[in-house]
């Protein structure tokens, strides 16, 4: 019985390390700059915790074969100082191993996190409400008109406060349900919630990052590749969640200018 | 049995009577709603995260805060007497309000106090019916695809705005009203009112982004008075 068990478990350690090492079920494609410090970052996690898997797996059933089936009755030897020095252990080794993985991540983290957007970076604004996203350009003034949250009406799609009849910087914004952006440039993301919380994820852009309601949430990165792309929301936000989403278009800079100008009229 | 059939002829007989009596004269106020100025103008609904819905339009959806038809006219203004009349009602049916194509139908839909309310989902989406009531009691109903009409009853005359809690551009109004006499404006801007009583009315026409406006009018006999309405726009 004790031999069997111990083949159960060899067979559970390798079965699911097999689909991963082959990468069967494997992340989307990354269309940002930033997107393989992401990547290489999850695979040498991966690698660390699973070969810690594996062998502890490993271990475990080749104790269960040496002496599962003994009845000799021998007492068992534990170490000296009972569970303290284990925890002591466990503690030391998983503290090691998520330092080492900070260490190892950092200039990812550093990259989106910690580096300003380069100067000439397209600002644009997102405003995250229940339940879509509404996306906010500068216009040809490359001037952002103030918010007026008491004037936010989606009826007349003024999701962003805007009172044209007042302020000029308003008179040209553009505002728009998609995120269009040209490629290989790069956009600075200023993040905004209406209501509640909420989160921009899209996948192929290795971007996940929550709104809080009350914050302004700078993000910023380069799409490298043109193409249509889904952004969904990723923190429940309400009834309307699983319907919370946008499209991301990424399009050539003479595209994208073309588009602006439309948007203009 | 030749008494019951005097007896249904009599009462069929006076039935008609009570009919004709009760059926409706008097006198009709119709007239023009226009502007003057530069409305604001609609903008391009994007529904892109609702395919189901984009492919029931041709060309997208616009915003109706102000819809304005030929000759510089004003559609879906709710014009009603305001006071003058007697305070009695004549709605037998129920006023229906229609989600389709993730846009409800009509933008602006005037009923009586107290009378049903139903309201349908055409769509293959859900939707979550929100009306902004103040004066009445405010509530929020979801409504799934393929599920009964809902249906309500406001008990205080109001301007109700109406959101859908899913679809953010959704957006119309309940004028919710004390009278049995009003019309919305249709797409050349005109109203009719008709069957008053002879008498002395103010009438009443609102608009969602212009307010209101009133005017006298009185009525004796027959006759049909023309009285016109003109909000001034603005560009923004």
């Amino acid at each position: 019985m004790g031999k069997l068990l111990a083949v159960v478990l060899v067979l559970i350690a390798v079965g699911s390390a097999i689909p991963i090492l082959m990468h069967t079920w494997w992340m989307p494609e990354d269309i940002s700059t930033h997107g393989h410090m992401i990547d290489r970052q999850m695979s040498e996690t991966m690698a660390e915790s699973g070969i810690a898997f594996v062998a502890a797996q490993l271990v475990l059933a080749a104790f269960v074969a040496m002496f599962g089936d003994k009845k000799d009755g021998r007492k068992a030897k534990h170490l000296p100082g009972g569970a303290k020095l284990v925890v002591i252990a466990a503690i030391a080794l998983v503290g090691t191993e998520v330092l080492a993985l900070g260490v190892f991540g950092k200039d990812a983290w550093a990259e989106v996190y910690f580096r300003k957007p380069v100067a000439d970076a397209i600002p644009i604004q997102v405003q995250a409400e229940q339940f879509g996203f509404y996306f906010r350009y500068a216009g040809p003034d490359g001037k952002f008109g103030p918010m007026h949250p008491e004037k936010i009406d989606e009826g007349s799609q003024n999701f962003f406060g805007l009172d044209p009849e007042h302020d000029v910087e308003s008179r040209d914004d553009i505002v728009s349900a998609s995120l269009v952006i040209p490629m290989n440039k790069e956009i600075s993301l200023m993040m905004h919630a209406k209501d509640v919380g909420h989160s921009f994820y899209v996948r192929e852009l290795r971007i996940q990052q929550d709104f809080v309601p009350g914050l302004d949430i700078p993000m910023h990165f380069t799409a490298t590749k043109a193409g249509k792309y889904e952004i969904v929301c990723t923190q429940l936000c309400g009834l309307g969640h699983y319907n919370m989403r946008a499209f991301l278009e990424v399009k050539s800079p003479e595209e994208f200018d073309q588009w602006l100008k439309q948007q203009s009229q | 049995m030749q008494v019951v059939k005097v007896c249904t002829t009599l009462v069929a007989a006076l039935s008609i009577a009570a009919i004709v009596t009760a059926a409706p004269g008097g006198g009709t106020v119709t007239g023009k709603v226009t502007y003057t100025g530069t409305p604001v103008k609609p903008k391009p609904i994007d529904m892109s995260k609702e395919p189901s819905c984009v492919k029931q339009h041709a060309t997208p959806e616009m915003t109706e805060t102000v819809v304005t038809g030929p000759g510089n006219t004003l559609e879906n203004v709710v014009v009603y007497i305001s006071a003058g009349a007697p305070a009695e009602s004549n709605a037998s049916s129920a006023a229906t309000f229609d989600q389709k194509g993730c846009h409800y139908q009509p933008h602006v839909l005037a009923f009586e106090v107290n009378q049903e309310l139903k309201i349908t989902n055409s769509d293959q989406t859900s939707h979550n019916i929100h009306p902004l009531a103040k004066v009445n009691q405010e509530w929020n109903k979801s409504q799934p695809p393929g599920t009964p009409p809902l249906t309500a009853k406001y008990e205080k005359p109001e301007f109700i705005s109406v959101k859908c809690n899913i679809h953010p551009w959704m957006h119309g109004y309940f004028a919710v009203l004390g009278t049995s006499h009003y019309a919305v404006s249709d797409g050349s801007g005109e109203f009719k009112l008709p069957n008053l009583p002879p008498g002395k009315y103010t009438l009443t026409a609102w608009q969602e982004s212009y307010g209101t406006q009133t005017q006298e009018v009185t009525i004796s006999g027959n006759e049909t008075k023309t009285v016109n309405f003109t909000f001034t726009a603005k560009p923004y």
